[in-house]
């Protein structure tokens, strides 16, 4: 079965989507738990792809494709996971940019990462406006709330939301972890967040920390 | 049409024929931690340094973004806009999204300064375009509005005839606002600058107007950024561009390669000065890396 892993996560990160569901639906013909396939195989993969991003092995358009290669395998097991009382997450986050900023990459791809790493991710967008935090955190009941910005005008307004989860009596409900180009360690300690990531494998791993 | 813009003492005229004119886009604290600690300090020295330099390396324009959190924008910009003024003579671009502290800059730059920016968004058409119209200013028009960057075209175009015709309504020409079709990372979505190239087509074939492009973002998230923001500038010039904002060290060489491609340069005389003073530049460097 390793070897059949091997492959998945091969087709994952060279973004054959098409190959990769063949070998999903070789290894599910085969008795293979949908919920092994996702652990032992696309988690893993994205994982790999997460480093060689950071390290520059890879480059954005890789990630992005290894990321939709990977949907198309979680696509077909997902039914499958349904019937058997759903996929085991590690945790949910809601994720967003800041209100007044559109930028969306850096977001995006710790959406992909966080998914990747078996995270329930509701992606809230970018220019997101404070009150649609708060509802999105009412709402979904989040283990953790992630705030990027990636300009230093924008970036005080990730502190204007932390105030209005206060304000909502929802701060002590939900993590608060932060990001984005301008965003800085020490600043991100002083706004009260319970964590930062430098990176998306940093925003992973702090994640993984917080719900632990 | 053309843009004219102007300091105490230059103008810069923004066309289709004349050269390409590069916003220097140094003085912008935004991912320049050295810039925002140099602001908070007050200390404006760094501030003139990157100000000489970028007109060293031929940038016709200078933005000037003083946005750092925890400053008072609308005590710094002014401030820093007269500060360049006793050390500059290039026109400046007066970069915020406050349009008080525009007003309060717009009051002191000398000339006729360049606003950026505006957009489609009903807020910043309110706000910033009767400052742009009492000082007489001109003003750069981004393609987006409340609902956020359009992905196609179309629809980005539509944006910019509702920005000009805003502007004209305020009492600004056509020939002030210079239209950004904005470009987004082809390293995130590979169709990102083709929109870009076709809004710029569209643009100009529509309105006449001058294009300005930021010219960094395309490349993000690639190796080898600056061959893609080359290749980039070239299609951009080539499509209708006439203006950009960029690193004017980096990118003055695709600028003025461009200019001489389009018949802008006769007798390559600004290409060959550039290449000549680049020449120069690492000449002397070596010299000193000898010495050194």
């Amino acid at each position: 079965m390793g070897d059949d892993f091997k492959q998945m996560k091969e087709q994952v990160q060279a973004g054959e989507a098409e190959k990769l569901k063949e070998l999903i639906k070789k290894a599910l013909a085969s008795k293979v738990a949908p919920m092994e396939i996702i652990e032992k195989a696309l988690r893993p993969a994205m994982e790999e792809v997460g480093q060689k991003f950071e390290t520059l092995e890879i480059f954005l358009p890789e990630m992005i494709m290894a990321a939709d290669a990977m949907a198309a395998g979680v696509e077909i097991l997902r039914p499958l996971l349904a019937a058997a009382g759903g996929e085991k997450k590690v945790g949910r986050v809601v994720l967003g940019t800041v209100s007044g900023d559109v930028h969306r990459i850096g977001k995006d791809i710790v959406r992909i990462m966080l998914e990747g790493a078996g995270f329930d991710v509701t992606d809230a967008g970018h220019d997101v406006p404070d009150d649609t935090f708060l509802a999105k955190v009412k709402e979904l009941k989040p283990d953790i709330l992630g705030l990027s910005a990636l300009m230093t005008t924008t970036m005080q307004n990730i502190p204007r939301v932390i105030e209005a989860l206060k304000a909502e009596g929802l701060r002590g409900k939900v993590k608060v972890i932060v990001g984005g180009a301008p965003v800085l360690s020490d600043w991100a300690k002083q706004i009260g967040s319970d964590g930062y990531g430098e990176n998306a494998v940093q925003a992973v791993s702090v994640s993984k920390k917080l719900v632990g | 049409m053309k843009t004219v813009l102007k300091s105490q003492s230059q103008e810069v005229v923004v066309s289709m024929d004349g050269p390409i004119v590069m916003i220097g886009e140094k003085i912008n604290p935004t991912g320049r931690k050295k810039l925002a600690a140099a602001l908070q300090a007050g200390d404006f020295e760094y501030v003139k340094q990157q100000a000489l330099q970028q007109a060293a390396f031929g940038a016709h324009v200078l933005d000037v973004n003083v946005s750092v959190p925890g400053l008072d924008e609308k005590s710094l910009l002014p401030a820093v806009v007269k500060f360049l003024t006793a050390h500059t003579q290039l026109p400046l671009c007066l970069d915020s999204n406050n349009p008080q502290a525009l007003a309060a800059a717009l009051e002191v730059a000398p000339g006729k300064p360049l606003v950026n920016s505006v957009s489609g968004e009903e807020g910043k058409l309110r706000d910033i375009l009767p400052v742009v119209k009492d000082r007489g200013a001109a003003v750069i028009g981004l393609t987006m509005d409340n609902a956020g960057i359009p992905a196609d075209a179309e629809a980005r175009l539509a944006i910019a005839g509702k920005i000009i015709e805003r502007a004209a309504k305020a009492g600004i020409p056509a020939e002030d606002v210079l239209i950004d079709p904005l470009v987004l990372s082809v390293g995130a979505d590979q169709k990102a600058a083709a929109v870009t190239l076709q809004t710029i087509a569209l643009v100009r074939r529509e309105f006449g107007v001058n294009i300005n492009l930021g010219a960094s973002n395309v490349s993000f998230g690639l190796p080898d950024r600056q061959t893609v923001n080359q290749a980039f500038l070239a299609l951009a010039f080539g499509a209708g561009a006439s203006c950009v904002i960029t690193d004017a060290e980096k990118l003055a060489g695709a600028v003025l390669a461009s200019d001489l491609l389009l018949g802008r340069d006769p007798y390559g005389k600004r290409y060959l000065i550039h290449v000549r003073r680049m020449q120069a530049a690492a000449a002397a460097a070596a010299a000193g890396g000898a010495r050194g």
